[in-house]
């Protein structure tokens, strides 16, 4: 069963991108928002009171991100958006050279991260974006599981002086959202046999598949920084070190973050996220999920298989 | 203590200066060909100067061509935004000035460049900022090599900045013939078919190379196409 709000029918955070900026663009004279046509006519009107401020470059995503950092060269406060594929993947030279080597700060906000445009294909799946910014050094990562907290995470994004930032936005999330800070992991439920580590969209299903099952729940909307204190005092309060991260993108994406926070505890980490493997499968996104063992039934099994290795799993009343 | 007035440096002193830089030779050829250009922009075209680095008004020069900067080093030693003393550690450990420029170590650099294709976009948005922020004096001016073109994000570039007229926007290409697949006369009738002001000029002669930078070309970006010799 997939518990997770998959539906397109209601409000999505990428439906809230548009509003919260163009409000920021009101607001802050520094704010300019980079297009590269996916995204354009939610921001029609701000375009008509901003022209200067909200630039679209065309089907030009190696433009998108140099001249999104040329802004940034100006004095300007640069929110480039568009498909994960195209905004971190395809011109990530400029991502990592026109933001990071000169030393400049951005905001870059994705849709349609690892298979929010199922139907649509490989061509247009970015399951790796995270990892891939890990390769970087300095940018803020920021996963919102609820639209709310995206409205909260892109102001903060926004506002963070000459930070780099990457939002990324997903149509999966989680029924409600939560009071986050765009920084630390909030515990959400306490236990002794291990910890589980939900990130944005994934809290929902990590809830449904630990029912009953004695561990704490962390949940991660800011996954880089890496909150290492907060898991570190997490896996303080348990009768073992073992540490399950749950991540809407690449399996093992935060894995080695883990492991840095917790070098020296002696401790087990699993790394459970979207595969590696190409599926080549069309359909709805909550088939996706179950394909990649992500569905709380999934779950629950590779969780329980982990952290009860020696003991029953507790079934829920 | 003694004081003394800080020499100034001219055209002339240029190849000595350039001489003390060694180590980067197999990038000699692509050094020696924006020497002229980048000389009359710093001398007689561009609102900076040592003094006026930081300042948001100020002209800005993208080097996009960050490879052989011996001529850019030469030229920002001679007119005082670094010290000429630095020149001689060039490409060592504990040198500011290494084979391709960084604009966090060196003072007046806008730009770390050597990857190719990446300062016309940063010059188009910078373009665009200064124009958001009503800096209206400011221009930016971009180099790139023919052979430089060849990269995509250029035409991305190209084509977008003549489609909106952006006015404040220079770009000189520096063509000494070293692109695979160039064809005479081919740079400028791209960039005029994207919209651009035009004027390709011989890259050592300063009077014409004045001439074609300082040209009008209202409600359009403009490329001065330097010819130098040929590469090889």
């Amino acid at each position: 069963m997939n518990t997770m709000n998959t539906v397109d029918t209601t409000d999505t955070m990428r439906d809230r991108f548009a509003p919260v900026v163009s409000r920021l663009l009101d607001e802050d004279p520094r704010v300019a928002v980079v297009l590269a046509e996916i995204g354009l006519a939610p921001f029609a009107e701000a375009a008509r009171r901003h022209p200067q401020r909200v630039i679209n470059v065309g089907i030009r995503e190696q433009l998108l991100v140099g001249a999104g950092a040329g802004l940034a060269l100006a004095g300007l406060r640069p929110v480039l958006h568009t498909f994960a594929s195209f905004l971190v993947e395809r011109p990530f030279e400029q991502v990592k050279l026109d933001f990071g080597h000169q030393g400049l700060g951005g905001v870059l906000v994705s849709a349609g991260g690892s298979y929010d445009v199922s139907a649509g294909g490989f061509t247009h799946m970015a399951p790796g974006d995270v990892a891939l910014l890990d390769t970087l050094d300095g940018w803020t990562v920021h996963v919102p599981g609820h639209p709310d907290e995206a409205e909260t995470l892109l102001r903060h994004a926004v506002g963070a002086g000459d930070e780099r930032v990457y939002v990324r936005l997903s149509v999966q999330a989680n029924r409600e959202g939560l009071a986050v800070d765009g920084e630390r992991f909030l515990r959400v439920r306490e236990g002794r046999r291990g910890v589980v580590v939900a990130v944005g969209p994934m809290l929902d299903n990590v809830l449904a598949a630990t029912e009953a099952l004695d561990v704490s729940v962390l949940y991660a909307t800011t996954v880089r920084p890496f909150d290492g204190r907060a898991l570190r005092q997490a896996v303080g309060a348990t009768d073992a070190a073992d540490v399950v991260l749950v991540e809407p993108y690449l399996a093992g994406t935060s894995t080695g973050a883990a492991n840095d926070a917790l070098a020296d505890v002696p401790h087990r980490v699993l790394g459970l996220g979207v595969g590696r493997r190409e599926l080549r499968r069309y359909g709805r996104v909550a088939e996706h999920v179950a394909a990649h063992g992500l569905d709380a039934a999934s779950l629950r099994e590779r969780i329980s298989g982990f952290l009860y290795r020696d003991a029953p799993v507790p079934v829920p009343a | 203590m003694t004081t003394t007035a800080r020499r100034t440096y001219g055209y002339s002193d240029l190849p000595r200066l350039m001489s003390v830089m060694t180590g980067d030779e197999k990038h000699g050829s692509a050094a020696t060909s924006t020497l002229d250009v980048l000389w009359v922009l710093y001398d007689r075209v561009l609102r900076v100067g040592p003094g006026s680095v930081d300042d948001p008004g100020r002209d800005r020069f993208l080097l996009s061509k960050g490879h052989g900067p011996m001529a850019y080093y030469a030229v920002l030693a001679a007119k005082g935004f670094v010290p000429v003393e630095w020149l001689s550690g060039f490409g060592e450990f504990t040198s500011r000035l290494g084979h391709h420029p960084d604009r966090v170590l060196v003072p007046g650099v806008e730009i770390g460049s050597g990857s190719l294709g990446h300062g016309l976009p940063l010059a188009v948005g910078t373009a665009l900022g200064l124009g958001a922020r009503g800096l209206d004096e400011a221009a930016v001016w971009t180099l790139v090599g023919d052979a430089e073109l060849d990269e995509g994000s250029n035409h991305e570039a190209i084509a977008f900045a003549g489609a909106i007229g952006l006015e404040r926007l220079h770009t000189v290409v520096i063509d000494n013939l070293s692109a695979t697949y160039g064809r005479a006369g081919g740079i400028a009738a791209r960039f005029e078919a994207a919209g651009w002001s035009t004027a390709t000029v011989d890259g050592r002669d300063h009077a014409a190379l004045y001439e074609a930078f300082t040209a009008a070309h209202a409600g359009r970006p403009h490329v001065v196409v330097a010819r130098v010799e040929p590469k090889f």
